[in-house]
């Protein structure tokens, strides 16, 4: 009767297929390559980016929000904002089987990124890899530069100098306006677009000084803040990010520069620590601050203050996750060219409103707020007893800009 | 004139934080002879030491607390890991100091966390002092300029007026010599080499609250320091505090230069033609101000190699 025992083993073996099938089901793990610098000056900022990812990440974990049985891992990698170095790293992470990269700061990493990312995935399109972009912001990444695998969730430099721009010109007491701003692409695209937005906006407005700076080289601002002393700006818009923006902010307040700051990155708390009480009036154009108010957001920042110690910054990022996770669990999939479809006209819904993701470009529209530094709200930092109050709120819409994208999406 | 007075100024204030910096650096290598590749991170040890310390007992405990534990970590260092690396030479001392470099880089962030720490300007001199043209001179910066001139006369007086300076400096050039005398030259290389540890340290104190206490100070002041150091002459301390300087006003005096470099230069009588490489020409000085103390160097090791007041020759 040889039958029954090779019935059994076939029994036994598809039992264990099964089981090893639901074991390997339960275990589908999505890997998102974070790559930032988490070493050298620019590392704090690095560092607390990789701290958001890990609480949003840990929160579309425990709701399954990937769908059941999928779960998602942060691996770091340290670039040292290098762009050579991080092409190295996104390599690295595709030889291990990485399918999603993350990135954010410094946009001439992210053309980088962008750039090989393309390449790869026309090359090999097995091993497609999807791009998600939480804080680089150089318009060209959305526009001349575009790629099909990019999806940025930051308003770019120019919709956000729009916002900057139109309440610099409503502040009547503002005549004189010192552009100061990294010297490389961002930096660039940030001093352009406040060029063309200020320009013939009101006949006593006019820019003294344009100027730049390398990235994480300049330990002592003050000849800087002297050069706006001396041009007699009534106000600076900075471009300038992590220690750099918070070295800026307290050479400014030493030297008893009473000129406003109009920033891109006032937020962190080195930057309000730099600038003390004298920050008073400094402004910031942002997709998140603590006093926007609404219990989810509080919880959710009193949550990630517990656990690491910081204040929650990066909204952008928890949303950046939820709608990966969304879009994993919609496509059924972890291929990033079926994740990316969905990704594409994905429209989600926040606390703060409707984040739509633009198909023609890959940007994301969110609403976004200008906000400036004032005693007296309901969330202040320790380190000077202010908080960020919101002046004005731009809708998620308002915000298109035409873009100069053509991109296809794989076949 | 007054936009004179503050390049002069600020070059002052730059070029004495530059010397408090690199002056420990010079010591070691100009007293023993060893490339100290580690100075950097006991500059930012003392930082993060001066910030423990600042909490629990105040600043100015930590200002002369801090300069000791850091002197006697790099005593301890120079007897029981450089003393038995000498002997292999000066190549295995450098990779000792570099290595040291890592661990030290390493050790930090594990201790204090990644992200910069809150260490602060003591209250007591946190205030403008006197204003030039609008701008403010808060009282810790002079503060900080009276410690590196302090350094400086300290260092100078007790190497060339005291019998101890004359051993050190005797050590360097005959040991076996001052060892025949009666004098254990171990031990003073390990008394010099922990000073210089300590001036790093102190320089830590000093001007981790000025600037920010982050794990990654140590590397990215890393070149600076070597720059004053090569160009002032290695072991000279007075080629160190020239170097400084000369480094803090040409660098401040550029930032405020707005002018073209192509105008600059032919304003000074180097003609030059437009047509070849067209743009370069249209970059401010002050753009290329970061890159300033690297040409310098260059150009000092290209007309004197041994430095401004170096000795020995490169």
């Amino acid at each position: 009767m040889p039958t029954r025992p090779m019935l059994s083993i076939a029994a036994a073996l598809a039992i264990f297929a099964f089981a090893a099938s639901s074991l390997a089901r339960a275990e589908e793990v999505v890997r998102i390559a974070y790559i930032d610098p988490l070493s050298g000056s620019l590392a704090a900022t690095g560092q607390l980016g990789e701290q958001h990812f890990r609480f949003a990440i840990d929160r579309v974990n425990a709701s399954s929000a990937a769908g059941p049985g999928r779960r998602l891992e942060l691996v770091p990698f340290d670039n040292e904002v290098s762009p050579e170095k991080s092409l190295t790293l996104l390599r690295k992470a595709i030889d291990d089987g990485i399918r999603y990269v993350t990135q954010g700061n410094g946009s001439s990493v992210a053309f980088a990124l962008s750039d090989a990312i393309a390449k790869n995935n026309r090359r090999a399109p097995g091993q497609s890899v999807m791009f998600l972009n939480y804080a680089a912001v150089d318009p060209a990444l959305t526009n001349d530069k575009c790629n099909w695998w990019h999806f940025r969730f930051d308003a770019d430099s120019d919709m956000k100098m729009r916002a900057l721009a139109d309440y610099l010109v409503s502040q009547s007491q503002i005549k004189k306006v010192y552009l100061f701003n990294p010297d490389y692409s961002f930096g660039q695209s940030v001093e352009r677009a406040a060029q063309a937005m200020l320009a013939n906006r009101r006949p006593d407005l006019q820019v003294v000084g344009v100027e730049r700076v390398p990235l994480g080289k300049v330990k002592d601002f003050t000849p800087y803040v002297q050069k706006m002393q001396a041009a007699g700006a009534d106000a600076v818009i900075t471009g300038n990010w992590g220690a750099d923006m918070g070295l800026l902010a307290k050479a400014a307040q030493d030297a008893g520069y009473k000129g406003l700051f109009y920033t891109y990155y006032m937020g962190s708390s080195d930057v309000i620590a730099g600038a003390g009480t004298g920050g008073e009036g400094y402004a910031q154009i942002t997709e998140y601050h603590a006093n926007l108010g609404g219990p989810e957001l509080e919880a959710m920042a009193a949550a990630f203050q517990a656990k690491y110690g910081n204040a929650f910054y990066y909204w952008r990022v928890v949303n950046e996750i939820d709608m990966l996770a969304a879009a994993i669990k919609q496509a059924n999939s972890t291929d990033p060219a079926k994740v990316g479809q969905v990704l594409s006209t994905m429209v989600q819904k926040t606390p703060l409103g409707e984040a739509a993701m633009r198909p023609d470009n890959h940007q994301l529209l969110q609403p976004m707020f200008v906000s400036s530094l004032e005693p007296g709200t309901k969330f202040t930092f320790p380190e000077n007893k202010m908080g960020f109050k919101t002046i004005s709120r731009i809708e998620a819409e308002t915000q298109r800009q035409p873009t100069t994208c053509k991109f296809q999406p794989p076949a | 004139m007054q936009q004179l007075a503050l390049i002069l100024l600020n070059g002052l204030v730059y070029g004495l934080l530059l010397f408090m910096l690199s002056v420990g650096l010079t010591l070691i290598f100009g007293m023993m002879g060893v490339l100290n590749l580690a100075h950097a991170s006991f500059y930012m040890l003392g930082a993060f030491l001066a910030f423990t310390v600042s909490i629990r007992l105040g600043f100015w405990a930590a200002l002369l607390v801090v300069p000791v534990l850091v002197g006697t970590l790099g005593a301890a260092v120079e007897r029981y890991g450089l003393r038995t690396v000498h002997k292999h030479g000066h190549l295995a001392e450098l990779l000792f100091t570099f290595g040291l470099a890592f661990i030290i880089g390493e050790v930090v962030p594990l201790i204090w966390g990644r992200t910069p720490v809150p260490y602060r300007v003591p209250a007591a001199l946190d205030f403008p002092l006197f204003t030039v043209a609008g701008n403010a001179y808060p009282a810790y910066r002079l503060f900080m300029m009276a410690v590196a001139v302090a350094m400086f006369l300290a260092l100078y007086l007790a190497l060339a007026r005291t019998r101890l300076g004359l051993v050190v400096r005797a050590a360097l050039t005959h040991p076996d010599m001052v060892g025949m005398l009666g004098h254990d030259v171990p031990k003073v290389f390990t008394l010099v080499f922990g000073a210089g540890c300590a001036l790093a340290g102190l320089a830590g104190v000093i001007a981790g609250n000025a600037y920010t206490t982050e794990p990654g100070m140590a590397r990215s002041l890393g070149a600076i320091v070597f720059a004053v150091v090569v160009m002032g002459g290695l072991g000279s301390i007075w080629g160190a505090l020239v170097a400084s300087l000369l480094i803090g006003f040409v660098q401040t005096a550029s930032i405020s230069l707005d002018m073209p470099l192509g105008t600059a230069l032919t304003r000074i009588g180097i003609p030059v033609d437009t047509a070849v490489l067209g743009d370069l020409w249209q970059i401010t000085i002050a753009r290329v101000a970061p890159v300033v103390p690297y040409l310098l160097l260059i150009l000092v090791l290209a007309l004197r190699p041994r430095g401004l007041m170096g000795t020995r020759s490169a």
